[in-house]
């Protein structure tokens, strides 16, 4: 990590950092006013947002698409190839219904490829069997874009479900990693731990979803559209918990977004997606350096 | 690309729902497998025989005890013409044990259960909550499909028990009641109507195993169907309310079909 990295992390931490001194006891959605006032403060610092994490070029692949195709009734992806090492944030973005999230599902192995090859911490699962693939999925942590929590189980049982899948931990060692999981994502978890999904907010949702995603500890995080549908405030506080996580675990984390904004605040890489192709591939600085005319255009918008 | 001829578009739907049949087939036969595989997810399972079983008791006792009711006042007026009145508890009983108690209480558990099962499914497809359970390294199949379909399996048997003893109670109370034929004699009749059709095994009338195989295949229709079109959802809410009606209509059809086709086999593998 360079010197202005480290510049840049105090502030980030500040910004949760307020929100469990606030008034001395840790605080909800509703009373984030000091949250707030720091994401303003850091969305006012956009200008010297350096780059999250300074190429790691040399770092090991932990997921790697070659020359991927996909096609149902009609071609949905086409030669999609990128790499995403060990700690980088790689942001697919591009127009609505151009096959961003499929990418996530090939990730997942949810769907599996025509032509090409998927290799996920170091393993081709382009053809593994079912059990293996979940095996490998165990190892991953999504957070859906409605946050798809389970809306039969308490927020502390969504959590806990990938644990008491696939650890042996006791029902106190879980609820005590719960906690801790809530608390990473600033909410608190004697007052959310027993309400069921529906009685939350979207951003609450969103936050539950994010500490379900990252209860197994997984090397890889994937989000899809983490900010769509937010307030501008509460999809600061989002982006800033997904640096947070690559920051102070050190996750690879792939995110779909259209939310140019804060895909710049935490890529290192960026993926363009048009007419099923990847156009661009790069770190942001070369994004906004490019004169390719489809990327002033998609940057247009921002 | 060109419009589709007629044979294209006919060959394709054909090609389509040959596949669909093909998935209906294959999720049963996974939803079957995983009840021997661990881990058994008992909760769940124990959870679906309370919602499947339990909380259809109430409907199936109704339509139970008005079916006994109506059957006996029919018998009743039928018989009288041939002056054979007593022997209306023989056919309430054979017709209850035998066809309705079975097929109503199939019918009813798709209404009120498939209709369920169909529509969470489906929810949760459509808010991509089987998607979650797939990266969270669970198999939806083994999580969601098996304890309802084996609940399924499990509780019709003992729903159709209830409501033929039910409806065999409430032919009792009319032909007391409204024909006077005396209980006594009422449920001599049912044990002669039992007895009349042989035994398996010595001890286990015919009819007992005609009326319980029944509905052991019904539950299975009305899960694996309820299950089939809530996890192929799609298109939003809406998709959500199309598999439900599927579910009770493919079910309802289904069990009356395949009703008739078992009671052809069974009787001619225990014979009248």
């Amino acid at each position: 990590m360079t010197d202005d990295v480290r510049d840049s992390e105090p502030k980030t931490a500040d910004a949760l950092d307020a929100e469990r001194r606030h008034d001395g006891r840790r605080v909800g959605e509703r009373d984030e006013s000091a949250v707030r006032t720091a994401i303003r403060r850091e969305l006012a610092g956009e200008a010297e947002r350096s780059a999250v994490d300074q190429p790691t070029e040399n770092a090991e692949p932990v997921i790697e698409m070659q020359d991927v195709s996909l096609a149902f009734d009609h071609p949905i992806l086409e030669d999609i190839s990128f790499v995403a090492r060990k700690g980088e944030t790689v942001c697919i973005v591009g127009e609505s219904g151009t096959g961003k999230s499929t990418i996530l599902k090939l990730i997942l192995r949810l769907l599996i490829p025509d032509d090409g090859h998927v290799n996920i911490l170091g393993q081709d699962i382009t053809h593994l069997t079912f059990v293996e693939a979940l095996k490998v999925r165990q190892r991953m942590g999504m957070v859906f874009q409605g946050a798809a929590l389970f809306d039969s189980m308490s927020v502390l049982e969504n959590i806990a479900y990938p644990l008491r899948e696939h650890t042996d931990l006791s029902d106190d060692d879980i609820e005590q990693r719960v906690r801790e999981k809530l608390e990473f994502v600033g909410l608190e978890p004697d007052r959310v731990m027993d309400q069921l999904p529906s009685e939350l907010s979207g951003g609450m949702r969103k936050r539950v979803g994010v500490a379900r995603g990252m209860a197994d500890n997984p090397e890889i995080m994937l989000y899809d559209e983490p900010t769509s549908g937010l307030d501008p405030l509460t999809t600061g506080t989002i982006t800033l918990l997904i640096l947070k996580l690559q920051r102070e675990l050190g996750v690879t984390s792939v995110v779909v977004s259209h939310d140019i904004r804060s895909v710049f605040r935490m890529a290192t890489k960026v993926a363009v997606l048009n007419e099923r192709r990847i156009v661009f591939f790069g770190t942001p600085e070369e994004m906004a350096a490019s004169d390719d005319k489809y990327l002033r255009d998609f940057l247009g918008g921002y | 690309m060109p419009t589709p001829t007629f044979a294209e578009r006919l060959s394709r739907a054909t090609k389509a729902k040959a596949l669909a049949v093909q998935s209906y087939f294959a999720l049963a036969g996974r939803a079957l497998g995983f009840i021997f595989v661990r881990p058994f997810y008992s909760q769940d399972l124990i959870q679906q025989m309370d919602e499947i079983g339990v909380k259809s008791l109430g409907i199936v006792l109704l339509t139970g005890f008005f079916t006994g009711m109506v059957l006996a006042l029919q018998a009743s007026v039928q018989l009288k013409t041939f002056g054979a009145t007593m022997y209306i508890g023989r056919l309430v009983t054979g017709s209850m044990i035998r066809e309705l108690g079975p097929v109503l209480a199939g019918l009813m558990v798709a209404g009120r259960v498939g209709s369920g099962i169909a529509a969470q499914l489906g929810s949760m497809r459509v808010t991509e909550q089987i998607d979650a359970l797939n990266t969270l390294g669970t198999d939806p199949i083994k999580k969601l499909v098996t304890p309802r379909v084996l609940a399924a399996l499990i509780m019709l048997p003992i729903l159709t028990v209830i409501n033929d003893f039910v409806g065999i109670v409430g032919g009792n109370l009319i032909s007391t009641l409204l024909v006077g034929i005396p209980s006594g004699l009422y449920w001599r009749t049912v044990w002669e109507q039992i007895a009349s059709g042989g035994f398996v095994f010595r001890y286990i009338p015919n009819d007992f195993v005609q009326g319980l195989i029944k509905p052991f295949v019904f539950g299975g229709i009305i899960s694996i169907s309820a299950c089939y079109y809530g996890l192929n959802t799609t298109g939003g809410t809406e998709g959500v309310g199309q598999s439900t009606t599927r579910t009770v209509v493919l079910s309802s059809i289904l069990i009356l079909i395949v009703d008739y086709f078992l009671t052809q086999v069974l009787l001619s593998l225990l014979g009248a």
